[in-house]
């Protein structure tokens, strides 16, 4: 086979790399490379192959056909301590670190023998390192105790020990505020500068064409186009990505909700999880036809709020949540939703959805109203109303008989809001509703909560996406280690504000110190 | 090439097949080890699954055995549907015999039709009390089901020891540590004239249906199934999950008391020191074995009291000891747990090209 | 109570406490890589029958403890396979492994139930054991007890101070991003398992060898199950393992206790004592339900699967 003249000047260079799943092929003849210092950036929908690439290049995924070019050299990466022992790092999107172990432990289990050994004092070389970069990051403590945007500096700091010469991050962005975004793209600029290729994953087309020097964009596992961001249009990126038939997300109206529905009156509840957060001093109101977004990075209360309203906390919080000026902080999940309130989980499959239970099962999860007559339950009213939402939703499966699992992400959720909106909720609090799901489904999905609102609804939305909560909210705040900010219109504010109420700007210094 | 590929929804087709599989598997396993043990691996066969279903004393003998191994199961298989290990059907049972035993023998002089249905009751009871408290232990304390029920099973067993060699002994029987035989008035009644197939048999024959309905046609047992399943899903939905494991933790010890107090009451007639052979144990292969499933159980616990009629014809005409039984036990669990590997995954025999699909 | 009294009473504990050490100790090395094993007691069992068996038919008690830790290790290969290979559910497997052990060493110990043999015989450590009270309590055992003082300081330095236990404990706290690193996730499941089981049969030997010494159906009765209580008790640290160890030998032995005190209480009543004291000290302990979801590993019980990664 011909080599191409550039491999040698090549970092790495991917031949035609396929990977075959069941039903569905991830990548699919897949060629691109990277030169010494090159940042770029990888772009795709949810499902377009990125993570599934990026794995093989780490090792943790093996192709089915294609190979892999270093520095000029085919090799076989079969496990991420190959791909290390190359000078390959890589930061998962989840983080693949152990909570209840110290910064430095987590370093050294990344570590060969032999590296440790040449290694002669590891925890001053993360010390020094740290600083070399303007990382701050302290060797001693416990990865519990960092904040999300600290950890992914251990990550970092992992692969940097190792003196890394491609450093690939998987949605690095999605889970940092606005300023710390701004940090981590320091760090990057001088890692390339020094000759470390980086290979960004990321569908935020603003930051890809901030820093990146190339771009490849995939859709349905293919390679759409290779180019260089700085001279395409966000909107020509774009189109690449989701394909010329998706509609875009358009800017929606602003509404300005009427009566009060639900308040929360200094909701204060200590941690039930270890590495929990406990909520202090909540304080909102919800108004019927409004959405109230809630920004934040995650692990910052978000959970734990959720969890308080719907009442699956299970512990009494009285005098602390209202729904139409009733004390429902004594009543559990069920009688809550007796009262109107319904529930669209962060977790769709475990949570929102049993996974090996049926669609029709499924639907009586939530809702039984009319289906139960002396206890047994007419289970072919439950099908047919199961129908009816598939019908409605326009839910893609092979039937109210499928297991939830078997439907994919955006499916399900667009099939768990129908079961929801069905309800006729008069509250509706709604975790993440677009996570992970592809540009049709979650345009859907918006439309879906915005019609509700229209009619009347209270709806609670919480989301780590500071662009889907400008689109859609009506009022706005943040969350930061439990408190909850000022709530403003958004169209009084910007993601710049927001962005430091996520870091936590409004808490007094008062409130800090007691921590 | 053969590859093993992650199934896209569970296999129904494997979940009925894959304990016919296991137990054409252990019967395989048998005759290995019986040809290694000097034994004809077809006579041991015919001794072990034939020979019980050969004559009518042997069958009902059979029924008699099935009896309290499915009443255990039952009540093992709801709350294995709701993700609660309960290892307690042992204890239970033989509460459920200690109790009823001990109110059979203080109306061991009534002659009132309300004896028997007293000590039933009494053994009913008994066997929820013993269920009670492992759950209560677990829902306030959240100590863990599997080994408070397992430590009430020993605690049981050494009551009933102490029972029998103490304030229940009957005065009149030379120091054997026995109760006196219960009266007429409080022993179930035989539905044949010769054999011993008693009440008890047609109750578990209808616990077991009714189950089912409570497990597949009530919301009821629609939460527990979604309780077990997902607890998650379940807080999420507002199912009362404490609520959910009372009723099935007092089901299964009512059923498993049910099973002690009709042994004591029917075939067995006194309290004795050793009342079940293990029926609470081997009940929980019967349950995975029946796919937790209660009319499932109906098939397993037959099967399960065939082995068990088997085992005891076994010492007699071919002189293995009667612990084959439990190993037999061990290995079917073993290969059930195996097989149901490929209700979750397949194999694929596939070329090195990859596939389009 | 006079001090010869005492310093006998504790020299049982200590004797009686010291197949729970054993067991407990493998035991809790497979928990803090993830792995609940519910086999304990038919691991057990089939230690005490085959070490017994050896022991019997060689004449040499080293190669039945030999036979018992291999056994061990056997029975525990099956249940990691099914678990780790075969993603099956691990309460499910180890009550099989223990209903099979169980029925199996029934089986296999049928012809010798009753015989006995000459065990391992006490080793009296010069100078030591001359201390006064404490000498005659830790140093006039047999070999097996002091083994399981050295196991007990050597799985506490592997489990806290070495690379090993660093790779063990990130397992059992989250098998995901073990793999993700590049550590062997099934290979150390594998390895804790096999310890586990090993340590198991080490247990049983120790019970039908030393402790009574013979072979009797069922003669564990019920000492792998309070082993698993045991861990918990301990929080997974190996001191307080030793320490509970030695309090259940001490409830084990309470009805002799009594006896010598002169009080009359039906054996019978007595022997329910340790089943009781487990109960017990579980309420306590995991009435405390936070610290105890702080202290467990993380992901014990949980299946992990490398295929379904990707």
């Amino acid at each position: 086979m011909a080599i191409s003249t550039d491999t040698t000047d090549c970092r790495i260079k991917l031949e035609n790399i396929t990977k075959q799943y069941p039903g569905c092929l991830a990548n699919d003849n897949i060629s691109l490379s990277l030169l010494p210092g090159e940042i770029h950036a990888l772009l795709g929908e949810n499902g377009a192959g990125k993570s599934t690439l990026v794995k093989t290049i780490y090792g943790v995924v093996s192709p089915d056909q294609g190979k892999i070019i270093w520095d000029g050299e085919q090799v076989h990466v079969k496990s991420p301590s190959d791909a290390r022992d190359l000078g390959i790092g890589m930061v998962f999107q989840h983080f693949s670190l152990f909570e209840t172990l110290t910064v430095s432990e987590n370093i050294e289990l990344c570590l060969s023998k032999k590296q440790l050994i040449a290694i002669e004092n590891l925890p001053e070389k993360i010390r020094n390192l740290s600083k070399a970069y303007g990382l701050d990051v302290d060797p001693d403590r416990y990865i519990h105790s960092l904040s999300i945007g600290e950890r992914q500096r251990v990550e970092i700091l992992r692969c940097l020990v190792q003196s890394v010469k491609l450093l690939i991050l998987d949605e690095p962005t999605s889970v940092l505020t606005p300023q710390e975004v701004a940090n981590l793209f320091v760090v990057l600029n001088k890692l390339s500068a020094e000759g470390c290729s980086i290979l960004f994953i990321s569908h935020k087309l603003h930051e890809v064409t901030e820093i990146c020097q190339k771009a490849t964009i995939l859709r349905g596992g293919k390679v759409i186009s290779t180019c260089s961001p700085r001279e395409e249009s966000p909107s020509s990126i774009a189109k690449m990505m989701v394909g010329d038939l998706a509609e875009q997300d358009a800017g929606y109206s602003k509404k300005e909700g009427s009566k009060v529905i639900f308040q929360a009156k200094e909701l204060n509840l200590p941690t039930k999880q270890p590495f929990g957060t406990e909520l202090k001093k909540i304080n909102f109101d919800l108004k019927a036809g409004e959405i109230l977004g809630i920004a934040g990075v995650a692990g910052n209360g978000q959970d734990e709020l959720m969890a308080a309203i719907s009442g699956e906390d299970g512990r009494l919080v009285n005098n602390m949540l209202f729904l139409n000026q009733q004390d429902i902080g004594k009543l559990d999940a069920g009688e809550r939703r007796q009262l109107g309130m319904a529930n669209v989980p962060e977790e769709r499959l475990g949570r929102g959805a049993v996974p090996e239970m049926s669609l029709t099962e499924n639907t009586l999860l939530t809702q039984s109203k009319g289906f139960i007559s002396n206890g047994l339950v007419n289970w072919k009213k439950v099908q047919q109303h199961a129908q009816k939402i598939i019908d409605q939703y326009k839910v893609k499966c092979h039937g109210e008989f499928s297991d939830a699992k078997s439907l994919s992400g955006g499916n399900l959720q667009k099939f768990i809001m129908g079961r929801e909106i069905g309800q006729n909720p008069i509250v509706l609090i709604c975790a993440h509703p677009t996570w992970g799901v592809d540009v049709g489904a979650a345009l859907s999905i918006h439309q879906s909560l915005l019609k509700l609102r229209d009619e009347g609804a209270a709806i609670l939305l919480v989301s780590e996406d500071i662009d889907e909560l400008f689109l859609l909210a009506d009022r706005i705040g943040a969350v930061c280690d439990g408190h909850l900010s000022p709530l403003i219109k958004t169209d009084e504010t910007d993601i710049e504000q927001i962005g430091l109420w996520m870091a936590g700007s409004f808490i007094p210094e008062s409130l800090e110190a007691t921590q | 090439m053969i590859r093993i590929q992650a199934r896209v929804e569970q296999s129904t087709l494997m979940k009925i097949a894959s304990p016919i599989l296991a137990i054409i598997l252990t019967l395989i396993f048998s005759s290995v080890l019986f040809s290694t043990l000097g034994k004809d691996p077809i006579q041991a066969m015919h001794v072990l699954l034939i020979a019980p279903l050969s004559d009518l004393y042997n069958i009902g003998e059979m029924f008699v055995k099935m009896g309290p191994l499915l009443l255990c199961a039952v009540g093992l298989s709801l709350c294995y549907r709701a993700n609660l290990w309960n290892i307690g059907a042992e204890g239970q049972l033989l509460m459920g015999a200690l109790g009823g035993g001990a109110a059979a023998l203080a109306l061991i002089d009534s002659t009132s039709i309300f004896a028997l249905p007293i000590a039933i009751l009494c053994g009913v009871v008994s066997g929820m009390v013993w269920a009670a408290f492992p759950t209560y232990l677990k829902l306030k304390f959240n100590s863990n089901l599997i080994l408070t029920t397992i430590m009430f099973n020993y605690i049981a067993l050494y009551l009933l020891l102490w029972a029998v060699h103490g304030p229940l002994r009957d005065p009149d029987g030379y120091g054997f540590p026995e109760s006196a035989l219960f009266s007429d008035a409080v022993t179930l009644p035989v539905l044949f004239e010769d054999g011993r197939i008693h009440l008890g048999i047609v109750l578990a024959i209808i616990s077991a249906f009714a189950a089912w309905i409570l497990l597949n046609k009530s919301h009821i047992g629609f939460q527990i199934r979604v309780f077990g399943e997902d607890e998650p899903a379940a807080r999420y939905a507002g199912f009362n999950g404490k609520k959910l494991s009372w009723t099935v933790m007092l089901i299964a010890g009512g059923l498993a008391g049910l099973a002690g107090v009709a042994e004591v009451t029917g075939p067995i007639g006194q309290l004795i020191p050793s009342i079940s052979p293990g029926y609470g144990y081997s009940a929980i292969i019967v349950a995975y074995l029946g796919r937790l499933h209660p009319l499932g159980a109906l098939l397993s616990a037959t099967f399960m009291a065939v082995l068990y009629m088997g085992g005891d014809l076994a010492q007699i005409e071919i002189g293995v000891p009667t612990a084959v039984v439990g190993m037999f036990q061990g290995v079917l669990l073993f290969f059930l747990l195996a097989c149901d590997f490929f209700i979750r995954y397949r194999l694929t025999f596939i070329s090195n090209q990859p596939i389009q699909e | 109570m006079d001090a010869e009294l005492l310093s006998q009473i504790l020299f049982s504990a200590i004797k009686t406490g010291t197949p729970l050490l054993l067991i407990a100790l493998g035991e809790v090395i497979c928990e803090k890589s993830g792995v609940l094993n519910l086999g304990q007691e038919g691991m057990m069992l089939m230690g005490a029958v085959v070490g017994f068996l050896a022991a019997y038919s060689s004449g040499s008690v080293g190669l039945g403890v030999l036979g018992a830790i291999i056994i061990g290790m056997f029975m525990s290969l099956i249940f990691a396979f099914l678990v780790l290979h075969l993603g099956a559910n691990q309460v499910a497997t180890g009550l099989a492994l223990t209903i099979f052990g169980t029925g199996l060493s029934a089986f296999v110990g049928s012809d010798v139930v009753g015989q006995t043999i000459q065990g391992f015989q006490p080793i009296i450590i010069p100078v030591l054991s001359d201390i006064p009270f404490i000498g005659r309590i830790l140093f006039t055992h047999d070999l097996l007890v002091y083994v399981s003082f050295a196991l007990a300081a050597l799985v506490s330095y592997v489990a806290t101070k070495t690379r090993i236990g660093l790779i063990i404990k990130a397992v059992g706290e989250n098998p995901h991003a073990a793999n993700a690193i590049g550590i062997k996730v099934l290979k150390v499941r594998y390895l804790a398992i096999m310890f586990g089981g090993g340590m198991a049969g080490l247990s049983g030997a120790y019970m039908s060898l030393v402790y009574t010494p013979m072979w009797i159906e069922n003669m564990t009765s019920g000492r792998g199950w309070i082993a698993l209580a045991l861990v918990v008790f301990a929080s997974w640290r190996v001191g307080r393992i030793m320490l509970g160890a030695y309090l259940f030998g001490l409830a084990s032995i309470m009805h002799l206790v009594l006896q010598g005190m002169g009080w009359s209480i039906s054996p019978n009543l007595l022997a329910m004592l340790p089943y009781v004291a487990t109960v017990v000290v579980m309420v306590i302990i995991s009435a405390d339900h936070f610290k105890e979801k702080l202290l467990a590993p993380r992901s014990l019980g949980k299946p992990f699967d490398p295929r379904q990664m990707a």
